[in-house]
């Protein structure tokens, strides 16, 4: 996930210096490298001349835009009328069990938004288990899960989670002290709330709502299963049953340009709101009694866990007894689960590799390169999958053919991808690293390599993990970059799962969607711990 | 703000940098591609992993040699290899249904195979050039619901009738699929075949990804029939036992409703290994694989000596449509002709 970026101005290690020769070439070939697979997207689409656009001119393309920004819109509000009550019930009131329902609020991020998707679709079959559930309620049949209504019940589940950290994360920083004074001043809870509290969350809701908004756009496994069609689909449609791939790329880029959008647009509205400025000490936040609004609050935190835990929890226990009956498959999944492995681990090492540097670049050396390399960064993050897998397949085979279909070319491009969570995870450590630190530890006698292990790592140790764990976690759920990237004979849990799935043979589907969900579980209890979010 | 240029942040870049380096080169390997001098076989394969995984392991045991599988749609993998050319790292070509094996042979990608080879399958269901094999056979059939009473058409054709507004499941994205549109457009024309395929989109068919889910569609009682081929209900009955409420149709008259066509395979002339690409082959046409296909996928075998499923008409009585598999190979105009009305995006 992406932390916002922190409010607190703490004196920078050289805020007004230029950045070193090391910083900006490697900030150069992060830019390239991000460039170059969009640029021959570009390229490609236009190949052809204008005549090979014409696809773009239909009015499925209008229908398909449509449908995709309804879906974006309506899975932004979804999730922020769910993770801003949940993100603010977990850390200022005195909900019952709070760390508990804070724990199983940030989960879902474990669950990716096609099995969350197969889930809802097995459930809610006219022969499903919900329906057998709800027979003796007089009810002959669960709601259908496909559609709209589908899609964005699916994806609000998958994305509440980004806002709820990311809103929960400045809650807890917030300064109490703005809100008591207005208070004193005579004003009410809720305009005090309002004048106090929402300007200095709006920043934290903003990026929250962003993360959603794009993941909702450029999803492609959940829209697909719950078939309901958009950009993402129509582009995996025309990449695999196409003999000319630029209709595909044109879609692609159009795609691409709605994210980019997005993402300055809210760049836009940030810039203007409110920065919190921390100074001095900070005033514990007091904690406000639900009395006996608990129980809607408790209703509200138990319905979200049941439906993006239960539900698909319940679903794959039934596949894996129906897949018993088939016998275990059990190999198959352990191969699946190391090409998982050795995927994530690439991608989350090289993330975090790189993202070392690059985090020092955006914290300590701000400026027109830090805030371009930044905005690049979210760019490739809003790129969808499916746009980025395209240019990539279509880069390596007709311009670096020794890099097509390889593993390499796979965990770069998934690295690349998911880059600016490691950076975002950096941040905040490499921030707390004054000069003022370094510069007494050296006066002190230290030397370099003694100030390195004594203060600089430690204080970037968590930043290190959690900024491994995101891009590990990403990487292990991620799938279309995935199926169209992973050379032959690499298959990984998510695409076994897909496979499988798609198939409707679910029996084979649970051991590698069971397998997926601890390994995720796992980085996400990670985080968790680490206090990347906060329980 | 002024500030004292110090030597730290440049020391802490280095560090940063050096560090990035170092866990970079060591993620590097992991892409590093050895060409190992038996290298394993690259199949780009049109038929799903849990259909012809077993098999497929079953081969390497026997002979030693690797497979690396690339699964996708027939289609898709038809276009990609249409588009690697002679770059493809791919040693051989398994497509569920001739029409596509025909669509590469047409792009001069396949090398014609030995004929001993060849001459164990009837030359009904092979290329007359041999560059390609069916390995097995299989006929379109209409899934249908055994909880009502349906009254289902005499023909294919009749599936446009409004009375079939909602209850239609197919599986456009995939090739077997696809191959029968070729077949209507081969048989009927162009404009025929667009207003059939319009006739049904009026009845807002439901699309699934596969033929497996169309089936279990109709099972669970999103759809009341199911254009897909006749193995899968086989499958699906084996998994969930007889009480399944799905059973299947065949056409008779020689309609294309009951269309057989074969999966089946091609060497690519750019192979590096097209020795090891034709001891594949050689296993898939063997005793042993056939009985793989003939028992556990439901398919027909196609060579002398192995029998299909009791449960299945054989292939000699069913009334097989009069089509040239060769005549399939257009698939780029049925993906179009698709495309253009709407079933596929």
């Amino acid at each position: 996930m992406l932390t916002s970026p922190s409010g607190l101005r703490i004196r920078t290690i050289a805020s007004s210096s230029r950045p070193p020769a090391a910083l900006l070439v490697l900030a150069a070939v992060v830019v390239v490298l991000a460039v170059v697979p969009v640029a021959h997207l570009g390229l490609r689409a236009l190949e052809g001349g204008l005549e090979t656009l014409q696809p773009l001119f239909r009015a499925r393309t209008l229908e398909l835009l449509i449908s995709t920004l309804a879906l974006g819109l309506a899975v932004t509000v979804g999730a922020v009328g769910l993770g801003l009550p949940l993100a603010w019930l977990t850390t200022r009131t005195d909900l019952p069990a709070r760390r508990a329902w804070t724990i199983l609020a940030v989960t879902p991020l474990a669950m990716p938004s096609y099995l969350l998707a197969f889930s809802f679709v097995a459930a809610s079959a006219p022969r499903g288990w919900l329906a057998a559930l709800l027979e003796p309620l007089g009810m002959t049949a669960a709601p259908s899960s496909y559609g709209f209504g589908g899609a964005v019940l699916v994806l609000t589940l998958t994305t509440t989670p980004y806002v709820v950290i990311s809103v929960r994360a400045s809650l807890a920083r917030l300064d109490s002290a703005g809100e008591e004074a207005a208070r004193s001043l005579g004003s009410g809870p809720w305009a005090a709330a309002r004048t106090a509290i929402l300007p200095v969350i709006l920043p934290a809701l903003g990026a929250g709502a962003l993360l959603a908004c794009l993941y909702a756009i450029s999803d492609f496994g959940a829209v697909s299963i719950l078939r309901y069609d958009t950009l993402a689909t129509a582009i995996y449609s025309q990449y695999r049953l196409s003999f000319d791939r630029s209709a595909a790329s044109a879609l692609a880029l159009l795609l691409l340009l709605m994210a980019l959008s997005l993402v300055w647009a809210e760049g836009r509205v940030r810039g203007r709101a409110a920065r919190q400025v921390a100074h001095g000490r900070r005033r514990p936040a007091r904690v406000v009694a639900l009395g006996r609004w608990r129980w809607p609050a408790l209703g509200l935190c138990a319905a979200l866990a049941a439906l993006s835990l239960l539900v698909p929890s319940v679903t794959i226990a039934g596949w894996l007894v129906s897949g018993w009956r088939r016998g275990p498959q059990l190999w198959d999944a352990v191969d699946a689960l190391s090409d998982s492995l050795v995927l994530a681990f690439g991608a989350g090492l090289l993330a975090v590799a790189v993202a070392v540097p690059l985090s020092l670049l955006v914290s300590h050396f701000p400026g027109r390169t830090a805030t371009a390399t930044e905005r690049l960064l979210y760019g490739l993050y809003a790129i969808p999958g499916i746009s980025l897998a395209l240019a990539v397949v279509s880069l390596t085979l007709n311009v670096l053919p020794a890099l097509y279909q390889t593993l390499f070319a796979l965990v770069l491009a998934v690295a690349l991808r998911f880059l600016i969570q490691s950076v975002g995870a950096l941040r905040g450590p490499w921030l707390q690293i004054s000069s003022h630190t370094l510069e007494a530890a050296r006066s002190l006698g230290e030397r370099p390599p003694g100030v390195l292990r004594s203060i600089t790592l430690p204080l970037l140790k968590p930043g290190l993990l959690g900024g491994f764990a995101v891009v590990f976690l990403s990487a292990l759920k991620e799938l279309p970059l995935t199926l169209l990237l992973a050379p032959a004979g690499f298959s990984t849990l998510a695409t076994d799962l897909w496979d499988a799935a798609r198939e409707a043979f679910y029996g084979e589907a649970a051991v590698p969607a069971t397998l997926l969900l601890l390994v995720s579980f796992l980085s996400v209890g990670l985080l968790v711990r680490r206090g990347d979010v906060q329980a | 703000m002024s500030m004292r240029p110090s030597s730290v942040p440049g020391r802490l870049c280095r560090i940063a940098t050096t560090t990035a380096l170092l866990v970079g080169s060591l993620a590097l390997p992991v892409g590093g591609q050895a060409e190992e001098p038996d290298a394993p076989l690259t199949l780009y394969s049109g038929r799903s992993e849990s259909l012809v995984g077993p098999i497929l392991e079953r081969f390497s045991a026997v002979s030693g040699i690797g497979v690396d599988a690339r699964f996708g749609d027939t289609a898709e993998l038809a276009a990609l290899l249409l588009e690697e050319g002679e770059r493809s790292p791919a040693d051989l070509f398994f497509a569920q249904d001739a029409g596509a094996l025909g669509a590469v042979a047409d792009g001069d990608l396949l090398a014609p195979l030995p004929d001993d080879l060849v001459a164990r399958v009837p030359e009904a269901f092979r290329d007359a050039s041999s560059r390609w094999v069916g390995v097995s056979g299989r006929a379109r059939t209409v899934a249908h619901t055994t909880t009502e009473e349906l009254g289902l058409p005499d023909s294919i054709l009749g599936f446009t009738d409004p009375a079939w507004s909602g209850r239609i499941g197919w599986a456009p994205s995939n090739g077997s699929f696809q191959a029968f549109v070729t077949a209507l457009r081969a048989r009927y024309g162009e404009a025929a075949t667009r207003e059939w395929l319009q006739g049904v989109l009026a009845n807002d068919p439901v699309a699934y990804p596969s033929n497996s889910s169309a089936v279990e569609g109709v099972a669970a009682g999103e759809v009341d029939v199911a254009l897909v081929n006749h193995y899968y209900l086989l499958q699906l009955q084996e998994e969930h036992g007889e009480a399944y409420p799905v059973a299947q149709h065949f056409f008779e008259g020689g309609d294309l409703g009951s269309l057989v066509n074969v999966a089946g395979i091609g060497r690519l002339d750019s192979s590096d290994q097209p020795d090891a690409a034709a001891a594949f082959i050689d296993f898939m046409l063997s005793a042993e694989a056939q009985r793989y296909f003939a028992e556990t996928t439901f398919e027909y075998p196609l060579i002398d000596g192995v029998a299909a499923d009791p449960r299945l008409p054989s292939l000699a009585s069913l009334d097989v449509p009069e089509i040239e598999l060769a005549d399939l190979a257009d698939l780029k105009g049925t993906v179009e002709l698709l495309r253009d009305v709407g079933a596929i995006d």
